[in-house]
């Protein structure tokens, strides 16, 4: 069983405690990992609080933390951001979403099937680089400056990445379940759908994980433009009256929710494939 | 008439073209015919490289001759089927499913109803010394508990044939002995017709009716020895003097094997 094995043995020979905590590979105390990431975290404050309080830099290019919190509570007693908030994770979401259900089926497909695979493969690795904040411009002509504009840029920021992504762990299934299915009476459906998909099925969820998290770059860029609200059309507003602390605020919600969604990622994942711990 | 018959099968491997990368191709195997009789246990013995594994990967339908044909019960094999149970070396069961669905997995595909599938798997698994461990998952199970899994989970398809490819191989020897030991009984009670590759000899002659021996690469046959060790065969057989005739002839047969396998290498 994988937790009876020993850990690495440090080095015999001075050093002593520390030596032992940064052993390669060796993993730490769960206490211990906890105290580590909070204190990152209180280091970031501080450092942030004592450039800005000690006046080592003028409050018009960055806000004290004090400030920007300030600016976030006026953001949602007097201007509704909470709105602003729900409107881009909509966008999120559904743009995800979308390119989620597009590129799973398909990077599963092309994972397993290699005729699938010598058709897309050439032409979404060149789609991959298309930059997605580039076709703004486009999918306002399309799509004018809707909801359905910002959908898109994300969807086509996602959703190339996502079935390279998706191929790449199909075909990385072990070819030794393959065979012990096939010599159990497995057919090529059966294989596929009992084999590929679940063998494959953590890996994707992570895949889905990272991507969601390019997602919420390509929402900010698509609600910089042409947008009348979401995150991304605050920090714009807020840059046209120098708010740095409206600004600095509304960057740290995109990074408190997408803490938030990879925590909850992380638990699904653990709950749905509990067979998959540690691997 | 055999159950299985093996007319002229050969395997060569295709070389790779290219300027820099370019190989020959690999001989792997001579065109090679075996017949093996109903109930019989063979194991085919042999050092590495020889060939022993390709030949049973071909008789499990997961490599395809480049001459030659198999049949079972007469019928030419196309393909892997349920009819030949396969255990592996590397451990092949399915890490999302627990021990009893490992075992349900082949009935399941056949559409087996769920409480025939549980039935039978509960029942095998029982043989195999693994009641009270249906719902554990194979992460959490040791080697040799995984690989008892994979003969349960090729014995509950009710296969015609059970072929073994090395399944002890990774285990520790006194696991391995102890396992050898279970499989022995499991053949002695069902009378399957079984073709086991190995390259330990105390495991060949002590489960065997027949150790077939094959020569370094090209891989092809040597010898064909019948074992005429008494049924039921404890682990004492290993120390009798017959066990030992037999031991000391196949050493020989398999030293000039090994010998020329390396020099090839040199």
């Amino acid at each position: 069983m994988a937790d009876t094995v020993s850990d690495p043995l440090p080095p015999q020979g001075g050093g002593g405690r520390r030596t032992a905590l940064f052993t390669p590979l060796k993993p730490v105390a769960p206490a211990l990992r906890t105290t580590l990431g909070i204190a990152c975290f209180v280091l970031f404050f501080l450092g942030w609080g004592i450039a800005t309080y000690g006046g080592f830099v003028k409050p018009l290019f960055l806000a004290s933390p004090g400030d920007s919190l300030k600016a976030g509570w006026a953001l949602f007693t007097e201007f509704g951001f909470a709105e602003d908030i729900g409107v881009t994770v909509w966008r999120v979401l559904a743009g995800f979403a979308l390119a989620a259900l597009v590129a799973v089926p398909l990077g599963i497909l092309m994972g397993a099937f290699k005729p699938v695979e010598a058709f897309f493969e050439a032409f979404v690795s060149f789609a991959r680089y298309l930059p997605a904040s580039a076709f703004i411009p486009l999918l306002i002509l399309w799509a004018g400056v809707g909801e359905m504009q910002k959908i898109l840029v994300i969807f086509i920021g996602s959703v190339f990445q996502l079935v390279i992504m998706v191929t790449v762990i199909v075909s990385g299934t072990r070819t030794d379940l393959v065979e012990a299915a096939y010599t159990l009476g497995a057919k090529r459906d059966g294989v596929v759908r009992r084999v590929l998909l679940p063998a494959s099925a953590p890996q994707i969820f992570e895949a889905l994980r990272l991507v969601l998290g390019w997602a919420w770059t390509y929402v900010i860029v698509a609600e910089l433009v042409g947008a009348s609200r979401g995150i991304g059309h605050m920090i714009i507003d807020a840059q046209r009256f120098l708010d740095t602390g409206q600004m600095i605020f509304g960057i740290f919600v995109i990074g408190v929710i997408g803490l938030v969604t990879d925590l909850a990622f992380r638990t699904l994942n653990a709950r749905l494939f509990p067979w998959a711990k540690g691997r | 008439m055999s159950k299985l018959s093996i007319r002229g099968v050969e395997k060569t491997f295709p070389g790779r073209p290219g300027s820099s990368g370019a190989t020959a191709a690999t001989r792997a195997l001579e065109p090679t015919s075996l017949e093996v009789a109903d109930n019989d246990f063979i194991t085919i013995l042999g050092p590495s490289g020889c060939g022993k594994s390709t030949l049973l990967r071909i008789v499990a339908g997961l490599e395809t001759p480049s001459a030659g044909e198999v049949r079972l019960d007469g019928q030419p094999v196309h393909g892997p089927g349920p009819d030949r149970g396969m255990v592996f070396q590397s451990y092949t069961l399915f890490p999302w499913l627990s021990v009893r669905d490992n075992v349900c997995f082949g009935l399941r595909e056949r559409g087996v109803p769920r409480a025939e599938q549980l039935a039978v798997a509960d029942r095998f698994l029982a043989q195999v010394g693994l009641k009270g461990f249906e719902n554990h998952y194979p992460a959490q199970l040791s080697g040799g508990m995984q690989q008892r899994t994979a003969l349960a989970r090729a014995l509950a398809n009710d296969p015609k044939m059970l072929l073994l490819d090395e399944p002890f191989g990774a285990l520790d020897h006194q696991t391995r002995e102890v396992m050898q030991e279970l499989l022995l009984g499991i053949w002695e009670q069902h009378r399957k017709t079984v073709m086991f590759v190995t390259h330990d000899i105390d495991e060949a002659i002590f489960m065997a009716s027949r150790v077939v021996v094959m020569s370094a690469r090209p891989g092809r046959i040597k010898c064909d020895v019948p074992i005429e060790l008494p049924h039921p065969r404890s682990y004492k057989v290993k120390t009798t003097p017959e066990f030992a005739a037999y031991k000391e002839q196949l050493t020989e047969e398999i030293r000039v094997e090994t010998i020329k396998t390396l020099s090839m290498e040199a």
